[in-house]
């Protein structure tokens, strides 16, 4: 049975689609029920069915929703090994291009885009590469341009680089002010910023790279099929996909276009 | 010390989750033996760990338990017969279609997993069909999920705080849900195998 919040979900997801073309549809509905909830009390409303009349005629409201539901909590080089594999296995099998595209898919506030850039100088090759760095959320995306942590982070972001075979420390490439560590501005020189949503939007660059880690996990089934087949169709031959630590493509109908390059730390690649 | 009507929805639950902080893995030596090899229901567990490496949990439990013990992938069905240990440095939501969902949404109480999380998502996926078991732990994460799942009508077992390493997490649970059962481990135990027992 539909409790009355139930709908009031429905009801405001609807109406956030048909009024900003933002489709939270077929996101996985147990956080997102809890996320909606959180915006609902910090948003100053008490129940969903206000926060709809909120969002729907104000669209300052609806951004700042936006920060509610799309909000994730990463850190520079999540699961060290996962990089250390990029950098040991990966990086050799780019090497052989001439120039290089990666996509970043939903790179949030651009903690994991800055990883690869970091590595890549390392490896000599971010020169030749550029970067396609998405997001749904525009205020994450101005974040990512930015470059900008809070320097308490920091120190976990130098552990992790450090477990990910970083070459040298990781003040190398930021400066520390205000309470600020604001990562070198050369990073990003070849990174396109961009909104896409793999919800609504199409394939928009032939890549030999995809990550796209921990935001599988926002979506149901039939939304995972849908982001996996943009990945799929914006690969080359060859190409790599990698995913969050708790994703894989075991179950989904897209298996059989990939293999296990190093699937115990979740890096596929294209047939 | 268990009534008819607690009785009844112990051995009529549909999951059993277990979560705790501090001293939690200890207690868990003695609770989750107490899962049989088939068991009947998934138990579900939480603990706080240090987010920055791999929980080994299951590698730690899997020899000690005759049920088999593993960490979800994301969406994965949760299935009987299994202990389900939440992986660090993601939240653990259990959804109505009775898959796993994972989150890297903020930490909740300052943990991530969150009790909280997990036990407010299962209240909604599962109503009243729960079982709830909160152990020691030196916060205050678990009581509003508690609070949640008792709403819903499920069963709420808290560990009694004279016999936990720390207080904190079963005396806030007391105080804000209300438990049916408060009870030492050894009583916790015996409970467990009772719900996760083939009938």
């Amino acid at each position: 049975m539909q409790t009355a919040e139930d709908l009031e979900i429905r009801l405001l997801l609807d109406a956030i689609f048909l009024r900003y073309h933002y489709d939270f549809r077929s996101y996985s509905p147990a956080s997102l029920k809890r996320r909606l909830n959180v915006a609902k009390l910090q948003m100053g409303t008490t129940t969903l069915s206000g926060l709809q009349d909120l969002v729907l005629r104000d669209p300052a409201r609806f951004a700042q929703l936006l920060q509610f539901v799309t909000v994730q909590v990463s850190d520079m080089f999540r699961d060290p090994s996962f990089f250390a594999a990029f950098r040991e296995k990966v990086v050799p099998e780019l090497f052989t291009y001439p120039s290089i595209r990666i996509w970043v898919a939903g790179c949030s506030s651009g903690e994991e885009l800055y990883s690869y850039a970091i590595l890549l100088r390392e490896e000599g090759l971010l020169e030749r590469t550029t970067l396609y760095a998405t997001d749904i959320n525009p205020e994450a995306l101005r974040k990512a341009e930015l470059g900008l942590y809070g320097i308490d982070r920091v120190q976990a972001f130098t552990e992790n680089h450090r477990l990910a075979g970083g070459k040298c420390s990781l003040s190398e490439y930021y400066t520390a002010a205000y309470g600020s560590a604001t990562f070198d501005r050369t990073l990003r020189k070849n990174v396109v910023f961009s909104d896409h949503s793999l919800a609504t939007d199409s394939v928009f660059a032939e890549v030999q790279l995809v990550s796209c880690r921990n935001v599988l996990i926002y979506f149901d089934r039939t939304l995972q099929e849908r982001a996996l087949g943009l990945m799929k169709d914006s690969l080359c031959r060859r190409g790599f996909l990698g995913l969050g630590s708790k994703e894989s493509l075991m179950f989904t109908e897209h298996a059989s276009a990939f293999r296990d390059f190093a699937a115990g730390e979740r890096w596929y690649q294209r047939c | 010390m268990l009534g008819a009507d607690s009785a009844v929805r112990l051995t009529s639950s549909e999951a059993v989750l277990i979560a705790g902080s501090a001293g939690a893995v200890d207690a868990l030596r003695q609770l989750l033996p107490a899962v049989p090899k088939d068991a009947r229901i998934p138990v579900v567990v939480v603990v706080h760990l240090p987010p920055n490496r791999p929980s080994l949990l299951p590698e730690l439990f899997a020899p000690r338990c005759a049920a088999r013990v593993r960490e979800p992938q994301d969406k994965e069905p949760v299935s009987a017969g299994t202990i389900w240990f939440a992986p660090s440095n993601y939240h653990l939501l259990l959804e109505r279609d009775r898959t796993f969902s994972l989150s890297v949404d903020a930490p909740v109480n300052f943990s991530r997993p969150s009790i909280d999380v997990l036990f407010e998502s299962a209240a909604d996926a599962f109503g009243s069909t729960l079982c709830a078991v909160l152990l020691t732990g030196a916060n205050q994460d678990g009581s509003l999920g508690a609070s949640a799942i008792r709403r819903e009508g499920g069963l709420v077992i808290v560990q009694d705080p004279s016999t936990a390493e720390a207080v904190q997490m079963p005396s806030a649970a007391i105080s804000r849900a209300s438990p049916q059962i408060i009870a030492s481990l050894p009583e916790i135990a015996d409970l467990i195998h009772q719900a996760t027992k083939a009938p």
